[in-house]
């Protein structure tokens, strides 16, 4: 017997993917877990979570170190800080080849491969990452006290958190490609009345320059095509999430957007393949509503898994 | 506190003890917060397979934290955590923010050798 081979992989290890790690292996499905990152997700980066229901305020840490234990103890295996090499979904038996040439075959997948912070991909940005380009301002905001930074972004993230940081900043510039904010009113109000900040619209960075650290960024005035080099000591960026579905491009069926299109069972176009958490098209994505994806795409797959089983019984 | 399953640095002259009876070691000086985390679990992976190395974590707002938060060697970091590998208590390379497990297997490869998978 293989003994790489298990009823149900999974791909990603955060609220979604946990969550049905969990049914199916309580179910007794022999169920593997693969992780690109840390266990958790983006779940993990979250300070505090006040809204999960039954748990009045917990870590995003603590929630995805509960969920994991939860699953290793009905004996769901998990594999994380691994990278996919090479992959086949479209045959009955699906297979995963990872980083350490190690392949694993499943009779059905889960895909939650979830989100990650969107980046601007301009030069210089790689290089001055943490050295003045920072994309968390709970952690980093403290290095830049009595600096002068800039925002990037429109949304809400991008408005609260530039508020977060008058409390170190001196003076905090917010650059946003558009005429106006996507986030919420309140979040616009606060931060136009906060005396700290200014705002450059209609303008996007072009660029990241510093030797040791960051120094400056071109900011492009997108009405006029004007390049100006603006001084700065620091950069956080808030653009948005991307889902993490470049992989799947034209082996899945993905919206424009590049998340993957789901059924109300959380099936895709592909038989024994199912999806859910942040990485499929939705609205509202939210931790609760991953593990809801997680425990639908969970008992769907053990559903397709019975039948094929019956199917090969005949 | 970090409540990582590392072992934990806590003040300046365990510090230099631990890098005055160790060959290779990797220091990671952070916070709980999400460029952090990471770092720290993918340390507690690599502890098993990379046992010629010691792996520790440090918290950044302790004031004996001093010694990693002054090394010239940090000087234009501005993104926790810091992450310092040292050969018989010399820097080697030290890094700054989130980083992922392949470049953190990159750096341990090349400063410290990669693990015996015999």
């Amino acid at each position: 017997m293989n003994t790489n081979h298990y009823e149900v992989i999974i791909i990603g290890g955060g609220p979604a993917g946990l969550t049905a790690g969990i049914y199916l292996s309580r179910a007794r499905v022999k169920t593997l877990i693969l992780n690109e990152g840390t266990i958790g997700g983006q779940m993990v980066l979250t300070h505090e979570i006040a809204n999960y229901p039954g748990v009045e305020s917990v870590s995003g840490y603590q929630l995805s170190n509960i969920m994991k234990r939860q699953a290793l103890s009905f004996g769901c295996e998990i594999r994380s800080n691994i990278s996919i090499k090479e992959f086949n979904l479209s045959q009955k038996v699906k297979s995963f080849v990872i980083s350490d040439g190690t392949t694993y075959t499943g009779d059905a997948v889960i895909i939650a491969t979830g989100g990650r912070s969107r980046t601007l991909g301009v030069p210089g940005e790689d290089l001055l990452k943490g050295r003045g380009i920072s994309y968390c301002a709970t952690c980093d905001g403290d290095f830049f006290t009595d600096k002068e930074i800039v925002v990037v972004g429109g949304g809400n993230s991008a408005l609260e958190e530039a508020v977060s940081l008058t409390k170190y900043a001196s003076k905090v510039t917010i650059i946003h490609q558009f005429d106006h904010f996507q986030a919420f009113e309140h979040a616009i109000a606060e931060a136009k009345s906060n005396p700290k900040i200014i705002f450059v619209m209609e303008s996007t960075i072009t660029a990241f320059y510093g030797e040791e650290r960051l120094e400056s960024v071109g900011i492009k005035n997108l009405k006029t095509d004007e390049t100006i080099n603006f001084k700065t000591d620091g950069a956080f960026i808030f653009i948005g999430y991307v889902p993490n579905t470049e992989f799947l491009k034209e082996r899945v069926n993905l919206n424009q957007w590049g998340e993957i299109v789901v059924g109300p069972d959380m099936s895709t176009d592909i038989e024994g393949v199912f999806a859910g958490g942040d990485s499929i098209t939705k609205r509202y994505r939210q931790v609760t509503t991953a593990v809801s994806d997680g425990t639908i795409a969970a008992l769907s797959a053990s559903a397709y898994i019975n039948e094929l089983k019956k199917s090969t019984r005949i | 506190m970090l409540y990582t399953n590392l072992k934990h640095i806590e003040s300046a002259a365990q510090y230099n003890k631990i890098l005055s009876e160790n060959e290779n070691v990797m220091v990671i000086c952070g916070r709980m917060g999400p460029m952090c985390i990471p770092v720290y679990g993918i340390a507690e992976e690599l502890e098993g397979e990379y046992k010629h190395v010691q792996f520790f974590d440090m918290e950044f707002d302790n004031p004996e934290s001093y010694v990693i938060r002054n090394l010239p060697e940090v000087r234009g970091f501005m993104g926790i955590p810091f992450t310092i590998y040292y050969k018989n208590g010399v820097i080697v390379k030290a890094t700054s923010s989130i980083q992922s497990r392949d470049m953190i297997t990159a750096i341990l490869d090349k400063e410290f050798g990669a693990p015996n998978k015999g």
